[in-house]
């Protein structure tokens, strides 16, 4: 590909799948491995075609067992190979939690630096799809939790391409939560698009009255609330965290010190997620730029609903984001 | 349908700030109900509406500044523009003087304290709820409440030492009144109230003395008809309903210009106005500084006793900087007196587009000569300065002559 090509238009599920298929075809040493990933096309089409094209050795369908396949994997990655594993969805990503955490993100410090653990594990997040309460949860805060892991929530076309090869060429084991939300949404995929840093938020767009600090499918809304905000006069900054853990504090304290006013966008639960998180740096690294409490709008804290109108009314959506700007800004006087 | 335009309050005015609106979009509102704050350089000023109807929309946020005549509300016309409603202010009781039942000591302590007793009237814990020591002394120690808690912004407490301000003296603009960054700003912005009150006189005085030619009249008027006439009347009156002088001589003023309505009325675009109304624009000084000459309406059409509630009304109000928009504009003629500070004439600068200002001096008792007799009399000197573009000198002579006679006659209608 040159540098000087137009950007191709594809939706961001082809952007994840040719950043698999580029991943595949520069490393021998990476494969993908997960439930339905070869003969189905992955549960979200995420890899359809891609075993046709490089085989069964290197996409290989699982049995319905998480913690065992993510076992394989960790043993793969110790191995010296780079695998890609896929769950799902983090919700069954629970049943590989015992792997995740006390395997994956321990061994490196428990043999004193000796087996450092270069998995990366790709899973669906969120909600939004009428899948239900076991299939709609958003656990990249919980993931954020734990040392030893990288959390990242690609938005873009950009970051579903190309954080996973940043995530392959990390020694240590990575997380890549895709929002099933966001695989039908269209864009531009650049022509040089390739590895992104997988350590710093980003400016989605720039304001000076108040920040938005999001992550993930909450992204496009902030970014369309945005918009309509100003036209109202208001002019927000929204910034995409991409990375839940390391967080980038210093992104998100200029970005305080820049507006003063905070509104974090979270798909998660409030109590004790990684809203509450954030929202505890501010205050600690940028007390003195605050000029109104920090604010949260974050999923109900319910299981998520199966009627669509109960789960669109659970999560954060353009127009409860404006209005919680709107009241972050309004005077009292 | 009607536009609610930011009326202009004053000759001088170019815009002013909204502070807070009174109603929502869907309130019926009347003619002459006060519907917005805004902040002019005369201080925060009540704006009435001019027609009854429905509020359709909310045009401006409050903390915008308006150009006069920009449209701040869309009123959906339910019924037609009626008389204006005069609203009627609540009386303010006249602080009387109770008796204070306190003991020797409380009385002599609460000197030492510095406590007000008035304060403390029916908190007395002593028999027959007396006002003992131990409630002087509870009264001096200073109370700790949740309210008087600053709630200031992190950043704002940064700006306030930055910027050396006391954030006790300031108010406010968040939630429950917390303060942030912005009111710090503001509190130290250059553009003060009193000086921008300050530059609208400046401005008003200059462009009478440089546009309107002036002429004065003088006249000594013997006062004791009216005072006698005062006394008789209060003497029918509880305390707190008694009338000050002042309500007779506005009486008077109100019938002389009946006599004489070419004074009362306004010089606009090189042609002279006759005003049929009488609102008499009465001068009140500002504490810090500064005044204002809000209008007392329809004083010919009034009682003594309404006239009396208009200005227990009207000046601490005024004082507070919180007047009506028809007070700040419908003015016909401005009186001014200083007599309060033993001044004998005032020379009055007109107050344009208004046509004559009325100056009353002290009542001071003086010889007075009458019927060949030389007697002491309680006299008034009565100022005129009216516009000679509008007026001339015999029609000024004849309004002071007006004023005396009905002066002479205050039981007269």
């Amino acid at each position: 590909m040159s540098t000087t090509d137009p950007p191709k238009k594809m939706t961001y599920r082809d952007a994840v799948r040719e950043g698999i298929r580029s991943a595949l075809q520069n490393d021998p040493r990476v494969f993908l491995m997960g439930e339905d990933v070869g003969h189905y096309g992955g549960c979200f089409a995420v890899s359809r075609g891609l075993l046709a094209e490089f085989g069964e050795e290197r996409i290989r369908d699982t049995p319905l067992a998480e913690s065992a396949f993510v076992g394989a994997g960790i043993g793969a990655a110790l191995g010296g190979m780079r695998p890609i594993v896929e769950i799902m969805t983090c919700n069954f990503s629970l049943l590989a939690l015992d792997q995740i955490m006390n395997t994956a993100a321990s061994l490196l410090h428990m043999s004193g630096g000796q087996f450092n653990v270069p998995l990366v594990i790709r899973m669906a997040t969120g909600g939004g799809k009428q899948l239900a309460a076991q299939h709609s949860h958003s656990l990249e805060g919980w993931y954020a939790h734990i040392p030893g892991l990288k959390v990242l929530t690609p938005a873009t076309l950009e970051d579903g391409y190309g954080m996973l090869a940043s995530a392959l060429a990390d020694p240590d084991p990575v997380l890549i939560f895709e929002n099933q939300t966001l695989y039908i949404m269209e864009g531009e995929l650049p022509a040089n698009a390739g590895p992104v840093d997988i350590s710093s938020a980003k400016v989605r767009c720039e304001g000076k009255d108040v920040t938005i600090l999001t992550y993930g499918a909450s992204l496009p809304k902030s970014l369309e609330a945005a918009a309509k905000l100003a036209e109202q006069g208001v002019h927000a900054e929204v910034v995409d965290l991409r990375v839940l853990r390391p967080l980038d504090d210093a992104t998100i304290m200029r970005s305080v010190a820049k507006t003063h006013r905070v509104l974090i966008v979270d798909e998660g639960w409030r109590s004790g997620g990684i809203s509450a998180e954030i929202s505890a740096r501010i205050q600690e690294k940028a007390f003195y730029e605050l000029d109104r409490p920090v604010q949260r709008l974050c999923s109900a804290e319910v299981p998520m609903p199966y009627a669509k109108h109960l789960e669109q009314a659970a999560l954060p959506q353009v127009e409860s984001i404006i209005a919680a700007v709107q009241n972050l800004v309004r005077s009292h006087g | 349908m009607a536009d609610f335009v930011m009326p202009s309050l004053g000759a001088d005015m170019e815009s002013a700030t909204l502070v807070k609106w009174h109603v929502h979009p869907g309130d019926a509102v009347k003619r002459g109900q006060i519907i917005a704050e805004v902040d002019t350089d005369k201080g925060i000023i009540d704006v009435e509406c001019f027609q009854s109807g429905i509020i359709e929309k909310l045009v401006i946020e409050p903390g915008a500044k308006i150009p006069v005549g920009a449209l701040l509300a869309v009123i959906q016309g339910g019924e037609a523009p009626v008389a204006a409603v005069t609203p009627v202010p609540a009386p303010v009781t006249i602080a009387e003087v109770p008796h204070i039942h306190v003991s020797p000591l409380a009385k002599k302590i609460a000197a030492e304290l510095g406590v007000d007793l008035n304060k403390l009237v029916g908190h007395g814990t002593g028999p027959g709820g007396l006002i003992d020591r131990e409630d002087v002394e509870q009264a001096a120690k200073p109370v700790f409440s949740p309210k008087t808690r600053v709630r200031v912004s992190p950043l704002a407490r940064r700006r306030a030492e930055e910027l050396h301000v006391d954030v006790t003296h300031i108010q406010g603009s968040g939630p429950d009144g917390a303060i942030e960054a912005a009111d710090i700003e503001r509190a130290v912005a250059p553009h003060k109230p009193s000086d921008a009150m300050r530059r609208a006189i400046a401005a008003a005085m200059a462009k009478s003395k440089r546009e309107i030619p002036h002429y004065y009249l003088q006249t000594h008027i013997d006062m004791s008809a009216m005072l006698a006439w005062l006394q008789a009347e209060n003497q029918k009156r509880s305390i707190k309903d008694r009338l000050l002088p002042v309500v007779p001589l506005l009486k008077a003023l109100a019938k002389a210009l009946r006599d004489v309505p070419q004074l009362n009325g306004f010089w606009v675009d090189g042609q002279h106005r006759v005003s049929e109304a009488i609102h008499l624009g009465f001068a009140i000084s500002m504490k810090g500084g500064g005044l204002v000459a809000p209008a007392i309406h329809d004083v010919d059409k009034k009682s003594c006793d309404e006239l009396m509630g208009d200005l227990r009304d009207l000046i601490p109000r005024a004082r507070s900087g919180r007047l009506r928009s028809s007070e700040m504009t419908d003015a016909t003629i401005t009186i001014t007196s200083l007599g309060d500070l033993g001044v004998e004439t005032v020379f009055g600068v007109i107050y344009p587009p208004q046509v004559a200002i009325v100056g009353l001096g002290k009542i001071m008792e003086q010889p007075w000569a009458k019927d060949g007799m030389l007697g002491v009399h309680p006299v008034m000197t009565a100022s005129l300065a009216a516009d000679h573009r509008a007026t001339d000198g015999h029609l000024g002579a004849q309004f002071l002559e007006a004023l005396n006679r009905h002066l002479q006659t205050p039981d007269q209608p």
